[in-house]
């Protein structure tokens, strides 16, 4: 069998990279991590004609090889290290027809590495449009390499781009600039003093803390015949080496690309004026979040009751065709209830994602970020911070990861610490719950009670968020050097492609995710309710028989009082009742304190958690919410839900720190357990008063 | 007087004449922020901060104090 063919797909934010990197592989991508890091690490098999088969890494968006976060850092130390089991036959460099220029700042970059380059310029059905013609020829020869001329929005390239990549050992591996050139004394020195490395390379080394291979920084500052330069003169080379670069790719396109500016049409400036705009730009931006909420709420309330349906009609089914026993009892009133709590909750996720999905591609986001930097800069965040506060909404843990492209230290740390206030999809579940149990149905301006109390939900966590980055910004002392620098990006239709492909993958991982801790977290919960130590567990029978036997219940009745005793006596009742006194001040019963226990795994937890708890409890064949809604409080003797605890149990998830991957991720990126245990403690306790205070004042 | 990029109004196009590169990121010279190249204002956000510029056919937005640190001259009134 031929070996396969390593392509690297290399390129800048926005360039359509990931369409391209789509088109080629199609369904057959997984995405994982890169070794001990969180960066994302995307690959993907592509049939080549042939029968060749080519391995696609679609690398993390870049503007240069000189690497300012974590992500970009992923690009280079792939490309220095010819060992590396992913190192490219082959690399594909993917521009933008319309920014072609500073697109090819990175080629230029990919080329003096020496490694077989193929340029794609995508977005080509946008040319006549903006009226914009290339000299192919001529800029394959000056460019040194092939070009493929895409369009993955029509479809069309895509073919010609693959035969390409079979034939990559025809492609030049020259440089199509000589770079050492901006100080040619200084070049030579490191040229004698390391003859067998590739000069850009060891450049490379020199100017940022990338280690590869076999040489590193500290070799080079230990040979004496060669001296490096100190940190300003290096910057001051860096900058006359991209002048360098300029001067050759604006002297390229000066013959390879004219540019007739009468029929080019722009629709950005048109929509930023409005989009953009001082009052229209915000009005629009919470029209869309509004938009979002009642989305997610009416739309997805169709599949979720067919979902909540065929739960219980499984759980049924199952215990008629299976065989009495302790087996069928795990499996219709552990598994199963467990399991369905997070599956009904999908539609609302997938609505989430996609429209996240949909803001991002079409490059609204970017303005976003424009329009709320000044506002953000008050309160110690950047402009930047509102794309993790706002894909907080899906989960923290990507969030606190799209964090690396805050150019300041404090500024992203700040964001990092404030970012799991933001309602994430995990409290969606617990929320939708407990709204349906306590917040009437009925309208206000049209607009439903119960969507408007989950709208306010979600705004108290960015409150919460933004007061406390105020907070933090006062209390933490740090001096770092504030960059800011984002990309604007054509406004594009999102492709249907691409955005399927990312709801699909973000929900399927947030279903497996959770659904393994819960799966887990199910059968020890199933196992702790229907086991219990002592006589008033094993003889609960006869206990409420005789404590019953004056009130005549009906069997029904007093089977019922029977399961109760059972539950309360379990090892799971016991521990309930053994935290009780710490949750009552709040309006909670054991029931719920086992839930937010268990909710310290993963918050969809807690869902779960009751559903197990209220199905070991009751045989009934009846949906979850039905069953806890007819629960009532011992200490009380009302409802257990009642407006008060609910509200109570609502505000303690909006505000607490339950989360454990959300805390290795931020140890992960902070390195050290500090903040991360700054986070749980400060948070919880925080949430503790704010629910105690709801429902002493709300009783 | 020096003229800067913060300096520069709605409408008004400039040539980037010098820009710092202590102050300046590198990541931003990449993008086309370079001695030479084309300079317009598209829009700015409420209190003129941060800009959003189209430089060489790049378009991006850089806060005021940035642009401080690049010196500019106006091509057209």
């Amino acid at each position: 069998m031929p070996k396969q063919i390593n392509v690297a797909l290399i390129g800048n934010p926005n360039t359509g990279k990931t369409s391209v990197f789509n088109a080629l592989t199609g369904l057959n991508q997984k995405v994982g991590n890169y070794p001990g890091i969180t960066v994302e690490k995307k690959e993907g098999i592509c049939k080549l004609p042939r029968g060749v088969k080519a391995h696609i890494i679609d690398l993390p968006g870049t503007y240069s090889l000189n690497a300012s976060s974590l992500d970009e850092n992923v690009v280079i130390e792939l490309l220095l290290n010819k060992n590396d089991k992913d190192f490219p036959d082959v690399a594909v460099v993917v521009s933008d027809v319309e920014n072609l220029k500073r697109n090819l700042l990175l080629y230029t970059q990919i080329k003096d590495l020496e490694i077989p380059t193929i340029l794609v310029i995508n977005m080509s059905d946008r040319m006549a449009y903006k009226g914009i013609q290339l000299d192919i020829p001529y800029l394959e020869q000056e460019l040194q390499t092939k070009i493929a001329l895409i369009s993955t929005r029509k479809n069309k390239g895509i073919d010609q781009l693959k035969e390409l990549i079979t034939n990559y050992k025809e492609l030049s591996s020259t440089p199509c600039l000589s770079a050492s050139e901006i100080d040619t004394e200084y070049f030579d020195k490191l040229r004698k003093a390391f003859p067998n490395q590739l000069l850009y390379k060891l450049w490379l080394v020199i100017t940022q803390d990338v280690n590869f291979g076999k040489v590193d920084r500290n070799e080079i500052d230990a040979i004496n015949s060669f001296k490096t330069k100190g940190k300003a003169d290096l910057k001051r080379l860096q900058q006359k080496e991209t002048i360098k670069r300029y001067q050759f790719i604006n002297n390229t396109l000066k013959q390879g690309q004219t540019i007739d500016l009468k029929t080019a049409k722009d629709l950005r400036i048109k929509l930023d004026r409005v989009l953009t705009h001082k009052v229209w730009g915000y009005l629009i931006f919470f029209v869309i979040l509004l938009t979002i909420f009642q989305a997610i709420y009416e739309w997805a309330q169709v599949p979720m009751e067919l979902i909540d349906g065929a739960f219980a009609w499984l759980s049924e089914w199952t215990q008629s065709i299976l065989p009495e026993g302790v087996f069928t009892n795990l499996i219709t009133e552990g598994i199963i209830p467990g399991l369905g709590g997070i599956v009904i909750f999908i539609p609302q996720i997938a609505f989430l994602f996609l429209f996240i999905a949909i803001l991002e591609e079409s490059g609204y986001m970017s303005r976003v970020v424009f329009l709320m930097d000044r506002i953000m800069r008050r309160f110690g965040l950047s402009g930047k911070s509102v794309v993790p506060l706002i894909s907080g909404t899906a989960c923290a843990i990507p969030a606190i990861m799209a964090t690396r492209n805050i150019e300041s230290w404090k500024e992203r740390l700040i964001t990092i610490l404030v970012t799991p206030f933001t309602t994430c999809s995990a409290r969606l579940p617990v929320y939708l719950i407990i709204i349906e149990l306590v917040i009437p149905e009925g309208r206000f301006l049209g607009l439903g009670y119960q969507p408007l109390t989950l709208m306010l939900l979600y705004l108290i966590g960015f409150g919460t968020a933004i007061v406390s980055a105020w907070i933090l910004n006062k209390i933490l002392k740090m001096k770092s050097k504030t960059f800011f620098v984002v990309e604007m990006p054509n406004y594009k239709l999102p492709l249907f492609k691409n955005v399927a492909l990312t709801v699909l993958e973000k929900t399927k991982s947030f279903v497996f995710g959770a659904g393994k801790i819960i799966l887990a977290i199910s059968i020890v919960l199933w196992f702790l309710a229907s086991y219990g130590p002592g006589d008033s567990f094993n003889n609960a029978e006869e206990i409420v028989t005789v404590e019953y036997a004056s009130e005549n219940l009906s069997s029904e009745e007093l089977q019922q009082k029977i399961s109760s005793h059972k539950l309360e006596h379990s090892f799971i009742g016991i521990a309930g009742q053994a935290i009780e006194p710490a949750i009552r001040p709040l309006g909670y019963d054991w029931k719920i304190g086992i839930a937010i226990v268990s909710s310290f795994a993963a918050r969809e937890v807690f869902v779960g958690t009751l559903a197990t708890i209220y199905s070991v409890e009751n045989d009934d064949v009846d949906t979850i919410t039905n069953r806890m809604a007819k629960d009532t409080n011992r200490t009380t003797d009302g409802k257990l839900f009642t407006l008060a605890s609910g509200i109570s149990l609502l505000l303690f998830y909006a505000f607490a720190m339950q989360c454990m991957s959300t805390l290795a991720i931020v140890k992960r990126e902070t390195n050290t357990w500090k903040w991360p245990m700054l986070q749980l403690v400060i948070m919880t306790a925080f949430a503790y008063v704010v629910a105690l205070i709801a429902y002493q004042f709300l009783k | 007087m020096k003229f800067t990029l913060a300096d520069i109004k709605r409408g008004q196009q400039g040539i980037i004449t010098d820009v710092s590169s202590i102050h300046v990121p590198l990541k931003l010279l990449e993008m086309g922020c370079l001695p030479g190249n084309s300079v317009e204002l598209v829009q700015v956000a409420p209190f003129a901060d941060p800009m959003y510029l189209n430089i060489n056919g790049t378009h991006l937005a850089i806060r005021k104090e940035t642009a401080i640190h690049i010196l500019i001259e106006i091509s057209n009134a």
